[in-house]
Parts: structure tokens; C-alpha cells; sequence
């Protein structure tokens, strides 16, 4: 029975009214509430957006302010109490020590040294959101620089702070995510919609097309590509032409699931009957079908999202996504890559921790949208 | 069934067809011709090359001609098994890379049978006790084993296998038999170091198949005929395994064609952190080092290989289904 149906009997509740009046996307929502995980998965991802947008807020140092004598610093304890037992969280200072067997200058944390942490302190300066100039960071410490004192997670080969550059990193890959699903999705959209609507010779060319860029592998292929970009680009174009290599190959699942839309929805009742109604043909797609898979389609999103952010990460891994001095969370696996390195710092690999996690959460959103993308099933 | 197998044959040359041509796009991305890069290298350790002797190689690959007779002159020229010479290695393609590509092979069926090995029962349990707490528990382990990169997983493996086990994970063969000829004792010793690399392949790839295995077989349990076998009085594990796994088993089956793919990209990065001795490493030594005729070379095996093994297992599932040997698309 249809839904238009149960609201013209007389014994209806208020509540089923409500449904019966809903939009395709208030039903939708309605039942993506009731996934707990897909909305806790939500927030989670909604939170690591924020820290993207924030990311030079907090952190803590300058990126990328080396400095040789500091490297391989593990990461440091936060002290939450003072001696009398007043909550006043600090860290100690490093007091550099020459090693005298091997004459390395070695770093142990100096209990007498004791520098206190401080919210929106003062920093290095950057621009916030583009607008205007500051110096303020959401932690910092009561005297002397961060830099010289302040390593929640440790620091590189090259003395650099891993927080602060994985607060960049997080920016950097997950803006090309977007950026590039942006692109996948135009492309899939405009051929997707395309192959399902006209259907016929077009239709065929279109999915031999997919199914013969689904069956090469990947990787090398991008490899290939990504390898062919000249080495003395810009930070801003290698980011744009990975963004473009990944997506190339991406469009293919979004135009899968927009092509069986329209299939699906050719045959609909109140698509004929727009056809009836004497609807021109950018009527029925925009008035009428598209807000009926346009939920579909934020679902398919926020699975493609994850693959592109992995794909991000294995070329940058691979030393042919972007380069330093740009900062993905692929460049700073790079410093992971090999046993030795892993060995010295294992603290490196901390940096795999956010991205599991915006990926399993992007994961989890997409699967409770998926399901509630069809309100009526 | 005829008609099924040569369009399916049609669509692998025509993929190997597109495969060739993104190979030959790769080998001509990079800037100036191969024959400078040829003259560069060689300038570079000593010798020169005289001008004359550039003009007929640049001949010889055609390379004054237009650029789709340089593609069809290198397309047949690798058609007769000839991929050119490897700039940084100055010896031909295929010599370089030796085993390495059958090694490629092994290592990525190895992940599929895996992946088969893992998916299969764990996707017949999540269904028959849907809901249980094993059911969540896979359902889990999948999710990370999709979320969690390939190489992520190898670095993380292969750290905790030097911490814990003092044990060093990387490479196919032991030390002995790293330059030693083929023989049985160097065959068990690839099937000993074969099953890690093999499992952080695999494990990726079971998520998807089993929650596929998971949701065909809860639509094939509700069928009325599994009721009936059961007020039969059928055993309830022939019940499950004999009819419904089967109907289950045919989508499983074709997924082979996105798995394989997944599987071969996934083995290179795979490759590189565990210092295995495919293709991986070559390729992206090849490809920083701009030899592009080895780069150009392993992406285009690589890819017809794959279109091979998604036409074999075609083949396969038109043996196993009988609805697609029948010519019924369902």
C-alpha cells in the first residue's frame, strides 16, 4: 500500500501523518538517525573536518621548522598534576646530555624543568582561514617556545613536530578527497546520468568503457601517471594533477549507481505521469528524479570518499603523490616506510591511527546512508 | 553460450587493446624522446653516442614518424615478445624482470585463494547465525581489514614481527636461496614466506566478499525451499551447504573480476614494504629513474595478465552457472 494511499484513510495517527507529508530526504534522514553507529561515525568524521580546518590552530609549531639536534624525540607525557596536587597539566623541558660512549647528544626529560601548558597561547603566525594574520594556538607553553620544549608526538629525523605537521597532513588529504569526489562525481553524474537516461548504443559504449577501466589495476596505472608529472611543478599543481589521476579512475562506481537510478526510475509511475502532465524532459530530471536518488548518491559519496583518500595515501607513500615540502599523511608514512626507520621511531606509525579512523568512519557513514537512502524499502 | 564466451573474449582484447595504449602514453609521457634519455644515461657514464647513430635508433623506433605509427610499430614489436631495452639496466625488458612477474602471479593468486579460504565460511557463519556475536565480530575484523591501507598493514606487521619475534618479515626466499636456481628445496622455501604476504593482500579484499556471501545467502535461507528441506527432515548442515551456498556461491564467483585487479594493485605497495621480489619494487624504481620502457612494460603485463585471469574465471563462472551458460542474465 502507498503511502499516499494510508493518508486518505480516515484513522491515521499524527505521526504517520507525518510521514505520509515527508520529503524523500526527511524520511531519509529520519531513519539514518536510528543507525547509532553511522551517526556516532558521522560526528566523528564532521570532528576531523573541523581539525582540518583548524589544523594551524592547532599546532603547535611551524611545520616545518627543523632542526637537527632534535630528532627522533619520542613523544612526551603529559604531567596532569602539580606536586602540590592542583590539576596544572605541564610537561617537562629536554636536557640535552653528551652520550659519553658514543658522544651523540642524547635528550631525557628534566623533572626540575617544569614547563606548564597554556591554552591559546602565543606561536608562530599564520593566516586563519585565510582571513586574517595571528599567532594564537589552542596549546602552547607558559615560557619559552613550543619548539624548543613542546612534542606531544615526538619529532622526525629532522627534529620536526609530528603534531603539528599531522594537524596539516589532515587538512592536506582530506580536501583531496573532496576535491577529488567532486570531480569523480561530475564525471559520473554527467555519464552515468547519461548512459541510464538515453540508453541504446550509447548506453553500451559507456559501460564497456567502465568495465574496462575497472578491470586494470590501479595502482601502476596511477604510478604511471603520477610519475610522468615534471618534478619542478608547484606544490598547488602536482596537488591538483594527483587529484585529477585519482578521480579519473574514480567516476566509475558513482556513475554505476547514477546510471541504475535512472534505469530504476524510467519505469516510475510519477515519472510517466510527469511525462503525461506534458513535463519537459530538465523538469521530470531535476524536479523529479533527482530528489529521489539524491540520497543514493550522498551514500555512494561517502564510500568514495575513503577510497580516495587511500589512494592519496599510497601514492604519497610511494614517493609519487605529492612531494614534500607539501604534507599529506602519505608523505608522513614515508618517514615510516622502512624497518629501520620504524625500529628508531615507532612513534612515526601513530600517524596510521587518524587515518584508519576517518576511513572506518567514512565507511560506516556510507553503509547507514546507504540503507537509509531508501526510506521505503 | 558461444555468444557469451566471444563477447566476453571481444571485451579482454579490447580491454588489452586500451591497455596497450595507456602503456605507450605512459612510455611517452615524460619529456624529449627515449633516444635523448638513451644518449643522457649513456653520456652519463662515459661513453657518446654520434649523431649518426641517434638518427637510426630514432629511426629504428620511428620515432621522426607520426604519433600513431610509432604506437603501431611498438605495439608489434611487442606483440613478437620484443619490449625494448631497459635504460638503466641496459639490457632487454624481459630479461629484467626475470621471475619477478611470475612472482607477481604467485603472490597475488596465493591472496585470492586466501581471500576465497577466509570469505567462504566466515560469510556462511555471519549468515546462519546472523546477529550472533561472532557475526559482529567479522563484521568488525572486515571493516578494518578495509579500512587499514595494504601497505599500512604490512608496516604494522612487519613492525610488530621485529618487536615481538625479534623476526625480520620482509622477502620471499630465505638468504640461501635468493640467487639460487630454481629447485625444490627453493619451491617450499617461497611456499614458507608465501601465506604473510599473501594474508595482508587478502585481508582487504574479504570484507566486500563477505558481507556479499553474508547478504546472498540471508535471501537465499529465507526461499520457501529451504523451509521445505528443513520440514523434510533434511540434517540442517545438508540443508544449508548443499542448496542455498550454492545459489550463494554464483555472485561470489564473479566478483573475481574486481577482485583480481584489486589484488595485483594491491601487491605492489604490498611488495615495496616487504622488500618481495616482484614486480612492485622494479616498477617504482623504473618509474623514478624515468626508464620507461621497463615502466611502460610491467604496467601493460600487469594489466593484460589481469584481463586474462578476469577472462578465465568468466570462463569459470560459465561453467559453474548454469543460468549464464543458458544465456539468462540474473
Amino acid at each position: 500500500m502507498s503511502e499516499a494511499a494510508k493518508a486518505d484513510t480516515p484513522f491515521v495517527t499524527a505521526a504517520e501523518e507525518k510521514v505520509a507529508a515527508a520529503t524523500q530526504l526527511q524520511l531519509t534522514w529520519w531513519r539514518f538517525r536510528k543507525h547509532r553507529v553511522a551517526v556516532i561515525s558521522g560526528i566523528v568524521v564532521i570532528f576531523f573536518y573541523l581539525m582540518a580546518l583548524f589544523a594551524d590552530f592547532l599546532a603547535v609549531t611551524g611545520p616545518h621548522s627543523t632542526d637537527a639536534a632534535r630528532s627522533y624525540i619520542p613523544p612526551q607525557a603529559i604531567h596532569w598534576f602539580d606536586q602540590d596536587g592542583s590539576f596544572k597539566p605541564h610537561v617537562y623541558a629536554l636536557k640535552g646530555r653528551r652520550d659519553m660512549r658514543t658522544f651523540k647528544l642524547v635528550y631525557a626529560p628534566d623533572p626540575s624543568d617544569r614547563r606548564y601548558l597554556k591554552l591559546f597561547a602565543e606561536g608562530y603566525s599564520y593566516t586563519f582561514l585565510g582571513l586574517f594574520e595571528t599567532n594564537r594556538h589552542l596549546l602552547g607553553l607558559d615560557r619559552g617556545v613550543p619548539e624548543d620544549a613542546l612534542f606531544l608526538l615526538g619529532t622526525d629525523q629532522l627534529g620536526r613536530d609530528v603534531w603539528s605537521r599531522l594537524m596539516l597532513a589532515t587538512r592536506t588529504s582530506l580536501s583531496i578527497g573532496l576535491i577529488g569526489v567532486a570531480l569523480s562525481l561530475f564525471l559520473g553524474i554527467l555519464l552515468g546520468g547519461v548512459s541510464g537516461l538515453y540508453g541504446g548504443v550509447i548506453d553500451t559504449a559507456i559501460q564497456r568503457l567502465i568495465e574496462i577501466l575497472r578491470s586494470i589495476p590501479t595502482i601502476p596505472l596511477w604510478m604511471g601517471l603520477a610519475a610522468a608529472l615534471p618534478s619542478d611543478w608547484s606544490v598547488t599543481q602536482v596537488y591538483i594533477a594527483i587529484t585529477v589521476i585519482i578521480s579519473l579512475i574514480g567516476w566509475t562506481e558513482l556513475a554505476r549507481v547514477v546510471r541504475g537510478r535512472f534505469l530504476a526510475l524510467r519505469e516510475e509511475d510519477f515519472v510517466t505521469a510527469a511525462e503525461l502532465a506534458g513535463a519537459s524532459r530538465l523538469r521530470i530530471i531535476f524536479r523529479h528524479m533527482v530528489p529521489s536518488f539524491l540520497s543514493h548518491i550522498i551514500a555512494a559519496v561517502s564510500l568514495a570518499l575513503p577510497a580516495m583518500i587511500i589512494s592519496e595515501t599510497t601514492l604519497s607513500f610511494l614517493g609519487l603523490g605529492l612531494r614534500p615540502p607539501a604534507i599529506s599523511w602519505g608523505v608522513l608514512l614515508q618517514d615510516a616506510q622502512n624497518l629501520q626507520a620504524i625500529a628508531i621511531a615507532p612513534w612515526l606509525l601513530l600517524v596510521a591511527v587518524p587515518v584508519v579512523i576517518v576511513i572506518l568512519a567514512f565507511n560506516f557513514l556510507g553503509d547507514g546512508l546507504r540503507d537509509a537512502a531508501d526510506p521505503y524499502g | 553460450m558461444l555468444t557469451y564466451t566471444l563477447q566476453r573474449f571481444g571485451l579482454a582484447l579490447i580491454t588489452i587493446w586500451a591497455i596497450s595504449v595507456i602503456s605507450f602514453v605512459i612510455i611517452q609521457l615524460p619529456p624529449g624522446d627515449f633516444v635523448d634519455a638513451y644518449i643522457a644515461s649513456l653520456s652519463a657514464s662515459g661513453s657518446m653516442v654520434r649523431q649518426e647513430e641517434a638518427q637510426a635508433l630514432r629511426q629504428l623506433y620511428g620515432l621522426d614518424q607520426p604519433i600513431w605509427v610509432q604506437y603501431w610499430k611498438w605495439a608489434s614489436r611487442v606483440a613478437q615478445g620484443d619490449f625494448g631495452t631497459s635504460m638503466e639496466w641496459g639490457r632487454p625488458v624481459t630479461e629484467v624482470l626475470g621471475d619477478r612477474l611470475w612472482l607477481t602471479v604467485a603472490v597475488s593468486l596465493a591472496a585470492i585463494f586466501l581471500t576465497w579460504g577466509i570469505a567462504l565460511p566466515i560469510g556462511i557463519y555471519s549468515a546462519v547465525r546472523q546477529y550472533s556475536m561472532a557475526d559482529y565480530a567479522f563484521t568488525l575484523i572486515g571493516f578494518v581489514g578495509l579500512a587499514v591501507p595494504n601497505f599500512l598493514l604490512a608496516l604494522i606487521i612487519m613492525y610488530f614481527g621485529f618487536v615481538l619475534f625479534d623476526l625480520n618479515v620482509g622477502g620471499l626466499f630465505s638468504a640461501e636461496y635468493q640467487l639460487a636456481p630454481w629447485s625444490w628445496g627453493k619451491a617450499k622455501d617461497l611456499m614458507a614466506h608465501l601465506p604473510l604476504p599473501a594474508l595482508i593482500l587478502a585481508l582487504a579484499g574479504t570484507a566486500q566478499l563477505i558481507r556479499i556471501m553474508r547478504a546472498n545467502l540471508l535471501d537465499e535461507l529465507r526461499r520457501p525451499y529451504v523451509a521445505t528441506a528443513r520440514a523434510r527432515g533434511l540434517a540442517e548442515w545438508r540443508v544449508i551447504v548443499k542448496y542455498p551456498v550454492r545459489a550463494a556461491l554464483n555472485p561470489f564467483a564473479s566478483t573475481i573480476g574486481y577482485l583480481l585487479p584489486f589484488v595485483v594493485s594491491g601487491s605492489i605497495v604490498v611488495s615495496l614494504v616487504l622488500s618481495l621480489p616482484t614486480v612492485g619494487p622494479l616498477l617504482l624504481r623504473a618509474l623514478v629513474a624515468q626508464d620507461m620502457f621497463l615502466a611502460g612494460t610491467i604496467v601493460l603485463l600487469l594489466g593484460v595478465l589481469t584481463v586474462i585471469g578476469t577472462f578465465i574465471s568468466d570462463l569459470i563462472l560459465m561453467w559453474i552457472d548454469p543460468r549464464i551458460r543458458a544465456g539468462i542474465h540474473g
